[in-house]
C-alpha cells in the first residue's frame, strides 16, 4: 500500500495564516513574501520568527539588509515581541548587512560565498530552523555585477534548501512582476503577496497566497491587520456551514417576546435581527438582552458603532436598566468604535479579536446598518457572513440591530442579511391622531413556532413592555387611541349594568303598582257587590210596596184585582 | 611600523581564492613594497569572521589602514580597481 506523501509544513503562529494556508510555509524550504513599502512584510517575516521561537521551539536567524538590528528591536517592540530577550534565550539571532557601494570596488570575478559563511554560521550557532532574509533586493542595489548575483542566488535558494531551513524572503513589489528583480523565478515553492489598499479613504491590507506548490491553499485575498498582537489574517473560506445547533434557548430579556418565541425565547448560537426605523426602540431591546445575559452570569459583548459606552448606560438607565453594575463585574464589556475609522475587514477583525479574547456567550451588534457606509452594501454583507458564521460556530446568540428607512421597502433593503438570520424581528412605529407608537412582531424564526401577531411595544421608566394591541370594529389601534377605546368600553359596559339595574328596578315598581291596582279593583268590585244588593233589595221593596198598594187600590176599588197580575 | 594593514578574506582553497591571493600579494609588491601587513584569512576556518567584517562577497580585501577604510571584492585580477580601492591610484 502506498504511503501518501503530503509535504511538511511549518507553523507560522499567525493568526488565520496557518488556517488559510492549511499549516503554515513549506517546511524546510524558501517562500517569497512580496508588497510593496509598508505592507507589513517585515513584521510577517519577524513574527514567523518570534513565534517559531516561543510557541514552536524552533530557534530563528533574521537577517536585515535594510534595518539596523537597534531598529528592529525597537519597531518591533510595539507589538509587544521583547527580541533582546530571544537573543539571550539564543532562539533568536540578528544579523544586519549593509553594504555601502561608494567604500567598494569590484575588481574581478567574485561570488557570495561570504554570506553564504555568514549565514551558514549564523543558523549553526543556535541550531535555527528558520530564516528571514529581509529585503534580499538589496544586494542589487550594493553589488555591481548582476550577472554574478543572479547565478548565486540561485545557488542560495538550493544552499537553503539544503540546510533543510524554513525560511522567508521579503522583496519589495516591482512594476509588473511580484518583485523588482524577478525573484520569483527563483523561489517557486511558494509565494505569498501582500497589499495595502485605500479604498475611499479606508485603508486595508490584504494577504494573497499566488502560489503554493504541492498544498491545497485558499486563493483569496484575505483581509489582515496589524495591532497589538501582531498580524492576524482572516481566514474566510475557511468558514463553512458545519456549525453545531443548539437545542438550549436564551431568554431576550424581556418575558413577553419570549412569549412570542415559542414562549421560550431565542435558541443558543442562533443570530437575530432586530431592525426598525429611527428611534423605535431597537437599541432598548438590545440592551435587554444583553442586561439579561449579564442577569444569568453569562458574559455579553456589546458593540457599539453610534454611541459611547457612557452614553448607552446613561440611556439604559433612564429606562430602568442598570447596565454599570455588569460592566463593574466585567460581565459586559461595551467596544465602541466610529463605523468609518477603520474598514469592514478591520472593522471584522476586531470584533473577531475581541470575540476570541472574552468568550461571551452572548453578543451585540448595534447597528449593522452602518457598516453599510463604511463600504458597500456586498462587503457589508459579505462582512456579516463571516461575522456569523464565526458566532454560529462558537454557539455565540448574537443580536444584530439594523436601521432602516421608512417607506415599504424596509423589507426588500434587507433580505440579503435577513436570510442569514434565524431569527427576525420588526419594530415600525404608527403614526395616528397626533402620535407615534411602536409596534413589535417577529417576522420570522427558524425552528419553533412564533407568535403571528403584532404587538404594541411601550418603553417605560421600567422597561421594555409589550401589549396586545386593541383591534376594534375600526381597525388595529395603539397608543391614546387604544387607551381611548379600552376605556370606552369599560365605561359602556358600566352603562350596561347599571341600564340592566335600573330596568330590573323598574320592572318591580310596576309589578307593585300593578298589584295595587288589582287591590283597588278588587276593592271596587267588592263595592259593586254590596251595592248590587243593595239595589235589588230596594227594587224588591218598592214592587212589595207597589203590590200592596195595587191591592190596596183594587179593595178600595171593589175587587178589581186581576188574575195576570198573580201569573 | 607599515603603513598599510589589508586583510583579504577567503573561503578555502578554491582557484578563485588562490587567485586573489597571488593577484594581491604581486600588486602589494610592486606598489608597497616594505610597507605593507597582509592577513589573509579562510573564511572556512573562522566563519565569525564573516559577520565581524559585515562580508558578503569572496574574495574580499578591505584596507584597514590608512583611513578611510576601503573595500575591494573579486579576484584582483584589475590592478587599476585593486590600487583605486587602496587609494594609490585616481580610477
Amino acid at each position: 500500500m502506498q504511503v501518501k506523501r503530503t509535504l511538511k509544513k511549518s507553523l507560522t503562529g499567525i493568526d488565520g495564516f496557518d488556517e488559510v494556508t492549511g499549516g503554515g510555509l513549506p517546511k524546510g524550504r524558501p517562500t517569497l513574501v512580496c508588497g510593496s513599502a509598508g505592507c507589513g512584510k517585515t513584521l510577517f517575516a519577524m513574527e514567523f520568527l518570534v513565534r517559531g521561537a516561543i510557541e514552536f521551539g524552533e530557534p530563528g536567524v533574521f537577517v536585515a539588509f535594510e534595518e539596523t538590528e537597534d531598529d528592529l528591536v525597537e519597531n518591533v517592540a510595539s507589538l509587544g515581541f521583547n527580541l533582546d530577550d530571544l537573543v539571550e534565550k539564543k532562539l533568536l539571532q540578528i544579523d544586519h548587512i549593509s553594504i555601502d557601494r561608494s567604500e567598494m570596488s569590484e575588481s574581478g570575478e567574485y561570488d557570495l560565498e561570504g554570506l553564504f559563511v555568514r549565514l551558514g554560521f549564523a543558523i549553526d550557532s543556535i541550531g535555527a530552523k528558520r530564516i528571514v532574509l529581509d529585503t534580499l533586493e538589496t544586494l542589487f542595489g550594493g553589488l555591481p555585477n548582476e550577472g554574478i548575483l543572479r547565478a548565486e542566488l540561485r545557488r542560495l535558494f538550493y544552499w537553503l534548501k539544503e540546510k533543510g531551513v524554513t525560511a522567508v524572503i521579503t522583496a519589495e513589489r516591482g512594476d509588473g512582476s511580484f518583485t523588482r528583480q524577478g525573484l520569483e523565478e527563483y523561489i517557486s515553492d511558494c509565494v505569498i503577496l501582500l497589499d495595502h489598499r485605500v479604498n475611499d479613504q479606508v485603508s486595508t491590507r490584504r494577504l494573497r497566497i499566488v502560489k503554493y506548490r504541492g498544498s491545497l491553499h485558499g486563493t483569496n485575498e484575505y483581509p489582515f491587520l496589524i495591532d497589538e498582537d501582531g498580524i492576524m489574517v482572516m481566514p474566510l473560506s475557511s468558514t463553512s456551514l458545519d456549525h453545531e445547533s443548539f437545542t438550549e434557548r436564551v431568554p431576550t430579556g424581556i418575558e413577553a417576546l419570549d412569549q412570542m418565541l415559542g414562549g421560550k425565547g431565542l435558541f443558543k448560537g442562533s443570530s437575530v435581527l432586530l431592525s426598525g426605523t429611527s428611534g423605535t426602540g431597537k437599541s432598548s431591546l438590545a440592551a435587554h438582552f444583553a442586561n439579561a445575559t449579564c442577569d444569568r452570569g453569562d458574559q455579553c459583548l456589546y458593540f457599539a458603532f453610534e454611541e459611547s459606552p457612557k452614553q448607552i448606560v446613561r440611556n439604559m438607565t433612564s429606562i430602568g436598566l442598570d447596565l454599570s453594575a455588569h460592566l463593574d463585574t466585567g460581565k459586559l464589556r461595551i467596544v465602541s468604535a466610529r463605523p468609518s475609522h477603520y474598514g469592514l475587514e478591520m472593522h471584522l477583525a476586531t470584533m473577531l479579536k475581541a470575540i476570541e479574547r472574552y468568550e461571551p456567550q452572548c453578543v451585540v451588534i448595534d447597528p449593522i446598518s452602518t457598516f453599510v457606509a463604511a463600504g458597500s452594501a456586498t462587503d457589508a454583507q459579505a462582512m456579516l457572513i463571516r461575522l456569523v458564521d464565526v458566532l454560529k460556530a462558537g454557539g455565540i446568540t448574537a443580536c444584530f440591530t439594523s436601521l432602516i428607512h421608512g417607506g415599504d421597502s424596509f423589507k426588500g433593503a434587507e433580505v440579503g442579511m435577513s436570510s442569514l438570520m434565524d431569527t427576525w424581528l420588526l419594530v415600525r412605529d404608527e403614526e395616528a391622531d397626533g402620535e407615534r407608537n411602536r409596534l413589535l412582531y417577529v417576522l420570522k424564526s427558524r425552528g419553533m413556532a412564533h407568535s403571528n401577531q403584532v404587538r404594541e411595544f411601550l418603553i417605560t421608566s421600567e422597561g421594555i413592555q409589550l401589549r396586545h394591541v386593541y383591534l376594534g370594529a375600526k381597525g388595529m389601534l395603539t397608543g391614546t387611541a387604544r387607551w381611548v377605546l379600552e376605556e370606552k368600553d369599560r365605561a359602556e359596559s358600566a352603562d350596561r349594568a347599571e341600564e340592566a339595574e335600573r330596568s330590573s328596578l323598574l320592572s318591580d315598581r310596576r309589578a307593585t303598582v300593578i298589584e295595587a291596582q288589582i287591590a283597588a279593583l278588587q276593592a271596587e268590585l267588592a263595592a259593586e257587590k254590596i251595592e248590587h244588593q243593595r239595589q235589588r233589595q230596594k227594587t224588591k221593596v218598592s214592587i212589595d210596596q207597589f203590590r200592596d198598594a195595587r191591592e190596596q187600590m183594587a179593595r178600595s176599588r171593589g175587587g178589581m184585582a186581576t188574575t195576570t197580575e198573580n201569573s | 611600523m607599515s603603513e598599510y594593514r589589508l586583510s583579504l578574506f577567503v573561503t578555502g582553497s578554491t582557484p578563485r581564492s588562490i587567485k586573489a591571493i597571488t593577484n594581491l600579494r604581486q600588486i602589494c609588491e610592486e606598489h608597497l613594497s616594505g610597507n605593507y601587513e597582509l592577513e589573509v584569512i579562510d573564511l572556512y576556518q573562522h566563519p565569525e569572521q564573516a559577520k565581524t567584517n559585515n562580508l558578503v562577497a569572496a574574495p574580499t580585501l578591505i584596507k584597514l589602514l590608512p583611513e578611510p577604510v576601503r573595500r575591494v571584492i573579486g579576484d584582483m585580477s584589475d590592478e587599476g580597481q585593486v590600487l583605486f580601492g587602496l587609494d594609490i591610484q585616481e580610477r
